[in-house]
This record gives C-alpha cells, structure tokens and sequence, in this order.
C-alpha cells in the first residue's frame, strides 16, 4: 500500500503567536515546530504500514525551505520518503490553493491512502483533507478518531460535536484523524541519522502545472482586509480562600448581575 | 436582490438549532434560500419549516440513503443549487459536516472558503465577514476576492430573524454525482434535547480540569453548571485523564467558546486552554495553585480547595435564585 501523509510547520502553540500586520499573514519568524497533529498522523501511517507489509510512507509538505523540518521529523520517526512542494510563487496560498497545489503533487503517483491532521493549529479550517478528496476524486473518511484498514476498505469512528459516526469507505481514500487516535512515537537515535539519507522529492511550481494567474497570496480565492490585535486581557482580583471565598464569588457575580 | 443559499441540515426531521441563525445571516446579504437533501419524498414538510424561518426557496435534492452517506450528497445539492440559483453566497453552519461540506463546495464551485465567520456586512461583491485568529488574540476581517463567498458561520453570531417567507419548493437532481461515497453505518450522538445548554452557544460555561482529580469528583462541575443553568466544559487533561468525554473539550483542539461567564475550577490554564475560552466576558478561577497561570486572565480568582469553595457557592447561587 502506498500511504501519503501531510505534515506542516506552526508557530508553537506553548509560544507567543503572532499574525504580521504588514502581510497579514502568519509571523513564522518564531518558533516553528511539526503540528502535533500532524506527528499523530505519521503515527497512524506508521501503522498502518507495519500491518500492511510491503507498504511505503511518503511524507509531504507544502512551505518555504525551513518546512523540510517537518518532512526530516516525520522521516525520523520512520516515514521512508519525502516531497516538498516549494516555490516562491506558492506564499501566501489559501486552503483553496494550497488543496490544488497538493493535489497536483499527490495525483498519478499512485497513492492509496493519504493522511492528514483533521485541521493544524494555525488556520484551523479543516478544509484541506475534504478539498483533497475533492481534487483527487478519493472517498474522504475525516475527523476519525479510530481507524482500521483491512485489504480496500477502510472504517472508522468519526467525530463529531455530540457524538460519534461509524463510517467505512473503499480505496483510494484521504482520512483526517484527530487528536485521540494514537499517541505519536519519539524518533530514535536511529531514525534520526537514517533521516538525513532518505530521499526527498522537491517540487516546484513547474513541476506542478498550475496556472501562474492562479497560484500565490496575489491570487487567492478569499483575502484577508484586516488584522487588529485584541487588547491582552487584564487579571482581576485575586484572593486566598479565607472559608468565605465561595460566598464572596456568588457576591462577585451578583454585583456584575451574572446571577 | 440576489439569493443567498444555506444549507439545512436535519435529522429525524428535525431541523437543525442553527438553521433560523443561517437564514437571519442569509437575509442580511440577499434574499434567503435553503438547500436540502432527503432520502425520499419532495421535502414539503421541512420546506415549511424552512418557510417558516424565512427561506423563500427550497431547493430539494431527494436521493436514497443520503442520511447514510456523509457529506458527498450534500456537496452536490450545494452545487446543484448554485448553478440553479446563482446566489451571491452560500453559508452554513459550523459543525464539522457542514465546514467540510462548504470546503469541497468552494473547490467545486470555484468559491472563496470562509470558515469560522462570526459576523456578516454588506452584500454582493461589498460583502465583508469577521473572523477570529489564534484563540481570540486577533480579530481579521476578510473577503472574497475571486468566486462566491462560501462561508461557516459560528452559533451566536448574527440576531434577529429572517421574515417568514413563502419556502417554495423548486426539485434539483443529483443522480449524476460520480464523487466516492463513504458509507454511515452507525451514529452514537447525544440529542439535541439534552438538558443541559449547549457547549458552544451556552451563555455560561463551567469546566473542570485535572484539579477534579477523578471521573466521580468531576460531578463537582456538573452541580455548579446545574445550579447556574450552564453548559460542561473541560480541559483537555481532564479529557485525557477520562474524567469526561471528548465532546467538552474547550481549547485550542476543542470548542471555542465565547459565553457571558465562563467558570473554570482546577484547570491551571495553559496557554492551549485559554485559546479556547479568553474572549470569554467574564472569567472566574478557582485553583489551588496560587501561580496557574489561568489567576492573569480571570476577573475574580479564588486561590483554594475546590472541593470546599465550589459546594459553598452552589449554596450561595441556590440561595440568590431562591
């Protein structure tokens, strides 16, 4: 089975994260690390490809150079390959247009299944895996907390606000999992140095055949007008219970008229 | 005016809570009309409802087991009412359905994805929505530049209602659509009857974290929600202690909640947590740990024992609403 899976770089989430008013878009001049979300979907890739022998997992990223970090990360934890769609030309891509330059670089390469997170931590839309499945015509089995493959059909437990759906779908297939799926292993000292000598496909927009007049933040679908920063918020009072504090917070909201 | 489509969603018959918020969105950039799929039947019944809730047209997609199917039935009524009708935007509700349905939609339509939109200006090309990033930290406002507005509107985001319309019913076929489906095979969801308020449109919030200390103890939550009409929420530790399950989970991977209160009791308030509940109005903490970082955001803290000044509230709240 030929599995792909989607990993991408975020600002840290335990960090100061920060949108650049000049460009409106992510300041990704901190930290950056593999979403968490993302490390569990190798995870699940991993395996499914140790049940599934003679399997192969691709790793594929979509950023400036300094994303190849994610694709080294996901390829030390055991991941045998990777791609890496970089161009200058792809900064600034809405879900619309990151989904068709994904889409140009996953398509014919005979992929069976691919995983992704169910959304990152920094756009949180969730809409690349459904757009994906879309582009590329595969079933889209997402937000899966559970996930079984067995020979072409793949099943699992899908999230929702209230609940859980059990759904199955037949391969080709993109599934999205969420954060309860698995927990994601530690690169080993091994896989770290093997990492460095597996190879990694760079894909440029050349490569992906995508019009120029579509491709890039100069051409998106949705735009961003504005950005304003919040006012941080403020503590309050603060006391030390005295064995009257649950009193004098009923008196707190009382005074406000909460209750 | 030019028509804005929302998507109804149903189950049992029974509308949606969102569906009346989707229209009233609806009626502020165009003429209002809904899109729905059923299984079998021409959707008169629901058609009157959606009437009812200000929807002048209904365009009904029937199509066996389409509640069995997820989501690719509904991407193709969207599409089909689209090329129908032409509308100046498409908006649907917030949960996770509706927001994959919308982004497949804009792929198949040629629309600009808006997701998690919590307010609507304008109309036609002026049409503006807010957004929220990274937990309420910043507020955005964005457009679409290319295509029609394909937009996931957040509960609680626009008042009022649309005027009580016609709802005329106008058949669209789907028999055509070649996407892959995936097939439903079981639901395990809680109703919406539930008699607790819900999570993301509740007005107050408790939520309870690792400081509950076990699944019985964090009955402490329940009873400080009950007594204040509120909705349960948790952090994501008490979620992966299993005190709670999943669905209550508030926070950068959870809910995002905006309330009017917002209780938080043993949670120390890591930076993931408070991305889900800062632009909160109010926040009141009680920890025991003097320097949890949730005391920098909260209005009124308490440093103290939950498990002696939460029970001592409860009698204070029951007291005050006799």
């Amino acid at each position: 089975m030929k599995i792909a899976v989607l990993v991408k770089e975020v600002p840290d989430t335990w960090g100061d994260r920060r949108i650049d008013p000049a460009t409106k878009r992510v300041d990704r001049s901190g930290d950056l690390v593999i979403d968490e979300i993302n490390e569990k979907a190798v995870e699940v890739a991993l395996l499914t490809k140790e049940a599934n022998s003679g399997s192969e997992v691709t790793a594929v990223t979509m950023g400036p150079h300094h994303a190849l970090a994610a694709v080294r990360k996901a390829l030390a934890m055991g991941a045998d390959n990777g791609i890496h769609i970089e161009d200058d030309g792809l900064a600034g891509s809405d879900a619309v247009q990151t989904s068709a330059a994904l889409a140009a670089a996953l398509r014919d390469r005979g992929f069976d299944l691919i995983i992704a997170g169910n959304e990152s931590t920094d756009g949180r839309a969730g809409a690349v895996p459904a757009m994906l499945a879309e582009r590329l015509g595969f079933a889209q089995l997402t937000f899966l907390r559970t996930l079984a493959v067995d020979g072409a059909t793949v099943s699992g437990e899908r999230l929702t606000a209230t609940g859980h759906l059990d759904v199955t779908a037949q391969l080709p297939a993109v599934v999205s999992v969420t954060e309860q799926i698995a927990e994601a292993r530690f690169p080993s000292f091994k896989g770290i140095l093997s990492a460095k000598k597996k190879k990694v496909d760079a894909v440029s927009l050349g490569d992906l055949g995508l019009a120029g007049d579509d491709t890039g933040g100069a051409h998106s679908w949705s735009v961003v007008e504005q950005v304003t920063e919040r006012p941080a918020r403020q503590g309050g009072t603060i006391i030390k219970d005295d064995g009257t504090a649950g009193t004098q917070v009923a008196e707190f909201l009382i005074a406000a008229k909460l209750i | 005016m030019a028509q804005v489509l929302i998507l109804a969603q149903h189950v049992d018959g029974e509308l949606a809570a969102s569906t009346g918020e989707l229209l009233a969105a609806a009626a502020i950039a165009g003429d209002p009309a809904a899109v729905i799929v059923v299984d079998e039947g021409d959707g008169a019944e629901l058609a009157a409802k959606l009437g009812s809730l200000g929807a002048q047209n209904v365009y009904v997609a029937s199509t066996p087991n389409a509640s069995g199917t997820l989501i690719t039935p509904q991407v193709a009524a969207m599409h089909a009412a689209v090329q129908a009708a032409s509308p100046s935007a498409v908006i649907v509700g917030s949960d996770t359905d509706s927001r994959e349905i919308a982004a497949r939609l804009a792929v198949r339509a040629d629309g600009a994805l808006l997701h998690d939109v919590e307010g609507i200006e304008g109309s036609g090309d002026s049409l503006v929505v807010s957004q929220q990033a990274f937990g309420g930290s910043y507020s955005v406002r964005a457009v679409a530049a290319r295509g029609i507005p394909i937009i996931s509107l957040r509960p609680n985001s626009v008042e009022g209602a649309a005027p009580a319309a016609a709802g005329t019913v106008i058949p669209i076929d789907i028999a055509g659509d070649t996407a892959p489906a995936s097939t439903i095979s079981g639901r395990h969801e809680k109703g919406e009857q539930s008699e607790r308020p819900s999570l993301q449109t509740a007005d107050i919030v408790v939520s309870g974290g690792r400081g509950l200390g076990s699944q019985e103890k964090f009955v402490l939550v329940e009873q400080l929600a009950d007594s204040l009409g509120a909705a349960v929420g948790a952090s994501r530790a008490a979620v992966d202690a299993g005190y709670v399950d999943h669905t209550m989970q508030v926070g950068q991977t959870g809910v995002t909640v905006s309330p009017t209160l917002y209780i938080a009791l043993g949670i120390s308030g890591a930076i993931q947590h408070r991305a889900g509940m800062q632009s909160a109005k109010t926040i009141i903490a009680i920890n025991k740990d003097a320097d949890s970082p949730i005391f920098d955001i909260a209005d009124f803290g308490v440093v103290g024992d939950i498990f002696t000044v939460v029970p001592q509230l409860i009698e204070a709240v029951k007291a005050r609403k006799g």
